[in-house]
């Protein structure tokens, strides 16, 4: 199938696999100098396994939308997280994962919209062909992966359900469970956590609900079982484990924005011009890779998404 | 010999000694193993950033135990823990320096003048380094003890100033970084009670200043 998109990275500037591969012998030599006497503690077991890989989703085709570069390792993918329903830490989510029950799961549409429905989550996995999106995941920490996200296009969904003419931004709420998600029993943030998205955010095609990565069933700790995935925002804009979603005529509320609304706004598109008071984002880390790399506006997707901004002063509508 | 004053044997203050360098070890160990997780330069960093404070606060605690139980053993550790410090601070900032920012000066200099948590990290890292420097008994000798002691009084200003570093450091989950203020606050309370009670003390007996 011919690709619509062609990313902005060439091949050529993406680390060589071999270097790639290489990456933890440069901080190997670093530690071999640094722990010097000390092997004898080289006994110590690895802190992060990798977990049991997901059921497989059948029937996966590949999306319109993917880059070539490198994807960042399953397992990398799947215990650094930043999910703070299942902990702060980065490692928490997947230790905490097997707490989350994701059946029985619906998602609840309402709002501006002319057919308000629940719709069960298998039901509504079964009512789009899901597609493979190979996409650039930039999180707000100056880190980032690539992702093969299986899923399908939010647009699509908002069409059959209708939406008024009043229905100007869509917002999102995470299942609230204190018992399943443990960290709802701190007050790390506001629970449940919710986000939110302009209507024609939320219908551009780059937009999905994702409900696996890497062919799989999305593992808890990525959001299961279904989540939002818009790549050109920063991370924390791609909410996990959707209960509710609301069509509302004024700009909802957003869980970051609400816990400190200096350092992240509503629309958090990435942007290496605008520095997040605790980290530049002129550039960031790709797991993986030991230098940083240039982030790219829109986090390289500018060409598809820079035209909904068009008139807007992106420093302030940060 | 009251066992509590003469406390440790050398042998006891070199294993305390290489006990507050295991931690550092493990972290080279698991980097070695490539055990840190998906993103090892911050996670070591994280974790020499948390042992810099633990043993921060470490080097504060011996004069407040002393206060408390009498114990005067732990005073003897205070040297050497701050040294132990330093050698954390400086990984810590080596990782930052060399692995993070790759050596990008222009990058690090920003990072040092415009985010606040970094700007009073670095300054807490800068005026340790004076203090290491002094940490011999030549030096002691020749800046003059009332001298030497009324410069190693900047370890307070350090110690408040990384605490700060890591309060403005996250995100929203501030319980670690309040453990640590939480525990910084008591040792210093412990200090003033007593520095309040000399003063009293000095005031009703003697016009000799402390």
């Amino acid at each position: 199938m011919p690709r619509l998109w062609r990313p902005d990275v060439r091949s050529s500037d993406i680390t060589p696999e071999g270097l790639y591969l290489r990456r933890r012998d440069f901080l190997v030599g670093g530690a071999a100098a640094a722990t010097g006497l000390t092997l004898g503690l080289a006994g110590c077991k690895p802190k992060v396994a990798a977990p049991p890989a997901e059921p497989a989703l059948p029937g996966v085709k590949p999306g319109p939308f993917a880059t070539d570069e490198a994807q960042t390792p399953y397992k990398d993918v799947t215990t650094y997280n930043n999910f703070y329903e299942l902990g702060t830490d980065k490692s928490d989510p997947a230790a905490n994962a097997h707490l989350l029950k994701t059946r029985p799961w619906t998602v609840a549409f309402e709002g501006e919209i002319a057919k308000p429905q629940v719709i069960d989550i298998d039901a509504l996995l079964a009512r789009f062909p899901l597609e493979e999106r190979i996409y650039r995941l930039r999180c707000v920490e100056a880190w980032s992966m690539v992702i093969p996200w299986v899923g399908f296009p939010l647009g699509p969904l908002i069409k059959q359900l209708q939406p008024t003419s009043r229905a100007k931004y869509v917002a999102f709420t995470t299942k609230l469970a204190p018992d399943e998600l443990p960290g709802q029993r701190t007050a790390a943030l506001d629970w449940p956590y919710v986000e939110g998205l302009r209507i024609d955010e939320a219908m551009h095609p780059l937009t999905i609900l994702a409900v696996g990565l890497y062919g799989r069933v999305m593992p808890n700790q990525d959001g299961a079982p279904i989540r939002l995935v818009v790549p050109w925002k920063y991370g924390f804009k791609s909410i996990k484990s959707i209960v509710r979603v609301r069509f509302v005529e004024t700009e909802p509320p957003t869980s970051w924005n609400r816990q400190n609304a200096h350092e992240y706004g509503f629309y958090s598109n990435v942007n290496p011009e605008v520095d997040h008071p605790r980290w530049s984002q002129a550039t960031e880390r790709r797991i993986g890779e030991l230098r940083r790399r240039q982030t790219l506006a829109f986090n390289g997707y500018g060409k598809e998404v820079a035209g909904l901004y068009a008139g807007m002063d992106l420093r302030k509508s940060f | 010999m009251a066992a509590s004053k003469h406390l440790p044997s050398r042998l006891a203050k070199l294993a305390i000694g290489v006990l507050a360098l295991v931690p550092a070890a493990r972290i080279g160990v698991l980097a070695l193993q490539g055990d840190l997780g998906a993103n090892p330069i911050a996670e070591a960093m994280n974790r020499l950033g948390f042992w810099t404070l633990t043993l921060l606060l470490a080097t504060l605690a011996p004069t407040p135990i002393q206060i408390v139980t009498g114990w005067k053993w732990p005073l003897r550790l205070r040297r050497m823990l701050g040294l132990e410090t330093f050698l954390y601070v400086c990984l810590h900032f080596a990782v930052y320096l060399g692995l993070d920012q790759f050596f990008d000066f222009a990058a690090i200099g920003k990072d040092i003048a415009k985010r606040p948590f970094i700007t009073v990290g670095f300054t807490a890292f800068v005026l340790l380094i004076p203090l290491a420097i002094t940490s011999t008994d030549g030096m002691v000798r020749r800046l003059g003890f009332a001298r030497w002691k009324r410069l190693h009084r900047l370890i307070y200003v350090v110690a408040v100033l990384g605490v700060v570093h890591f309060v403005w450091r996250v995100k929203s989950d501030l319980r670690q970084p309040l453990i640590f203020a939480g525990v910084l606050a008591v040792l210093l309370v412990i200090r003033s009670l007593r520095l309040a009670r000399a003063a009293k003390a000095v005031r009703s007996t003697s016009p000799r200043r402390a």
